[in-house]
């Protein structure tokens, strides 16, 4: 199999499964072959899920986390998409504002978290603030550079169709430069992901990075905690693939590329 | 015959389109190019008129002055008596097959100036124009599924949609292969007899220029004035193959310097 040919339908499921199955027993082995008494085997992992499950624990944690990454995230879509696409309308706006932003940029949303828990003490409105922040600045750049790498055919053709400067955004702007607005959305979502678990560690007594931290604080449980991480692992896979699915609707596939 | 001087169209015939005195100079990094040179033309109603000249030479330059998307640094440009200061929809440019939006179906591209008419009304017109550029069966297709003719032939059927006097074609079919310009030519040349819209058609290609073109528009190299004006006297459908087509574009092709030979 090289890079050119198309894997068969069996491949496609084979491998992956394959690869998991090995890692499973990597981990398996090690634990056994080392014999820590501190980290668990895949089975005492599996049994902790089951226990989480069965006290509905986990459900609670998977709500509220996702709600906090739901309220965070979309405030900064509702603030950012806007604030994004009128940056990229008015290059001059964008440059007095640019500076600004790029040194907030890179400042990872962790570093907020004494700020945010002075601003909204400990609780759900400072995790939601700091999911904001994470994905508020990707976003922004995301409408700004979206709008601003329109081809100017498409701007001349709107002009010359003789729409008026909202029309043309509404019409021409914001419809080319979606797909690269959905990729910074989905890079956000990403981050707000990240964002929320970090935030939970600190910041609040429920979602599934208390979870982790909780299980490890109250009795060692690293069964427990491995048990939620793999479950952040697989809540972020669904979110991302789920976010995915809107790159192939037809008015915005013409923007991405596809493999398969 | 050497024609600097306009030329001014049949008396009979009244005129669409007026160039005066028009110059343009571009600024970039404090260095100024002189793109246009005291360009003077005037182009009638209905009349197919190609401007030709060498890559670079500011043709596209004054096609974009013609639409309204350029001002010239001096001089006027005049469609039917009104001085041109923006973009407007009675003159619609066409860009090569890129400027279709991808976004939109071929119906929402054809339908995309369209939106102020009635329902019933746009979407007779939007059927009639898919089917004038044999778009049939196309209908809800993106751009992307399309090839480059097809493309093309649905900017052309957006910009015709909205009822333009005025057609601005910037070297339309530079994209496309040999065989589907040859076509496209010719599927031009259908709709223009159907529509008699004005058109002024960009082209480096003096083949192509002599078969679509009433008269052809010689430019010159940087900065461009006009060098002649060549009447293409042969009834549509051309020979291409007849003594009378191999004599203009051997003039046009001394005129602008090259000799006949490969």
């Amino acid at each position: 199999m090289n890079s050119l040919s198309e894997p068969r339908k069996w491949e496609r499921f084979f491998w992956p499964i394959l690869a998991s199955a090995l890692l499973l027993a990597l981990w398996y082995y090690s634990v056994r072959w080392t014999g820590t008494k501190v980290f668990p085997s895949p089975r005492e992992v599996g049994k902790g899920m089951g226990e989480l499950l069965r006290h509905h624990v986990l459900w609670r944690d998977i709500v509220d986390s996702l709600r906090r990454v739901a309220a965070g995230f979309g405030a900064a879509v509702v603030l950012g998409v806007p604030l994004g696409l009128t940056l990229g309308w008015y290059p001059a706006a964008n440059q007095v504002v640019n500076p600004v932003m790029q040194i907030l940029r890179p400042i990872s949303p962790i570093a907020w978290i004494p700020v945010a828990i002075i601003f909204f003490g400990v609780g759900d409105r400072a995790a939601m603030f700091l999911i904001f922040l994470g994905a508020f600045f990707p976003i922004v750049v995301a409408c700004v550079s979206g709008v601003s790498n329109v081809p100017s055919v498409f701007r001349r053709a709107g002009r010359n169709f003789g729409l008026t400067a909202p029309q043309l955004l509404a019409k021409v702007l914001l419809p080319a430069a979606l797909p690269q607005i959905l990729m910074g959305l989905r890079i956000a979502l990403g981050i707000a992901w990240l964002v929320v678990v970090a935030a939970e560690m600190i910041a609040v007594d429920s979602g599934l990075g208390y979870l982790v931290i909780d299980s490890r604080n109250s009795g060692k449980r690293y069964d427990l905690v491995v048990a939620a991480i793999l479950m952040i692992g697989v809540i972020g896979l669904v979110l991302d693939l789920a976010f995915r699915r809107l790159e192939k609707l037809r008015s915005v596939r013409w923007g991405f590329r596809f493999e398969s | 015959m050497s024609l600097t001087q306009p030329v001014s169209v049949p008396a009979a015939v009244t005129t669409k389109l007026s160039v005066e005195h028009v110059s343009m100079v571009f600024e970039r990094d404090g260095k100024s190019t002189h793109v246009l040179n005291d360009i003077n033309l005037e182009v009638g109603d209905g009349e197919f008129v190609c401007l030709l000249g060498p890559s670079g030479c500011g043709k596209s330059t004054l096609l974009n002055a013609m639409a309204g998307f350029l001002s010239p640094t001096t001089g006027e440009i005049k469609v039917s008596g009104e001085v041109v200061r923006k973009p407007d929809p009675r003159r619609i440019f066409v860009f090569q097959e890129r400027g279709v939006f991808p976004w939109l179906t071929v119906e929402g591209n054809i339908g995309f100036g369209l939106s102020k008419l009635p329902r019933a009304e746009r979407e007779q017109r939007i059927a009639h124009y898919v089917k004038m550029v044999g778009l049939e069966g196309f209908e809800k297709t993106y751009p992307q599924e399309l090839s480059g003719g097809m493309k093309q032939r649905l900017e052309v059927a957006r910009a015709l949609a909205v009822n333009p006097d005025m057609l601005l074609l910037d070297e339309p079919f530079g994209a496309l292969d040999s065989i589907t310009r040859l076509i496209m030519r010719g599927e031009l040349l259908r709709i223009w007899e159907a529509e008699r819209k004005t058109i002024v058609f960009v082209t480096h290609d003096i083949d192509e220029a002599v078969q679509l073109a009433d008269r052809v528009v010689v430019m010159s190299a940087r900065p461009a004035i006009i060098q002649q004006i060549v009447n293409i006297d042969i009834a549509h459908p051309r020979d291409i193959s007849s003594p009378r087509y191999l004599e203009l574009r051997d003039g046009i092709f001394q005129q602008i310097g090259l000799a006949h030979k490969v």
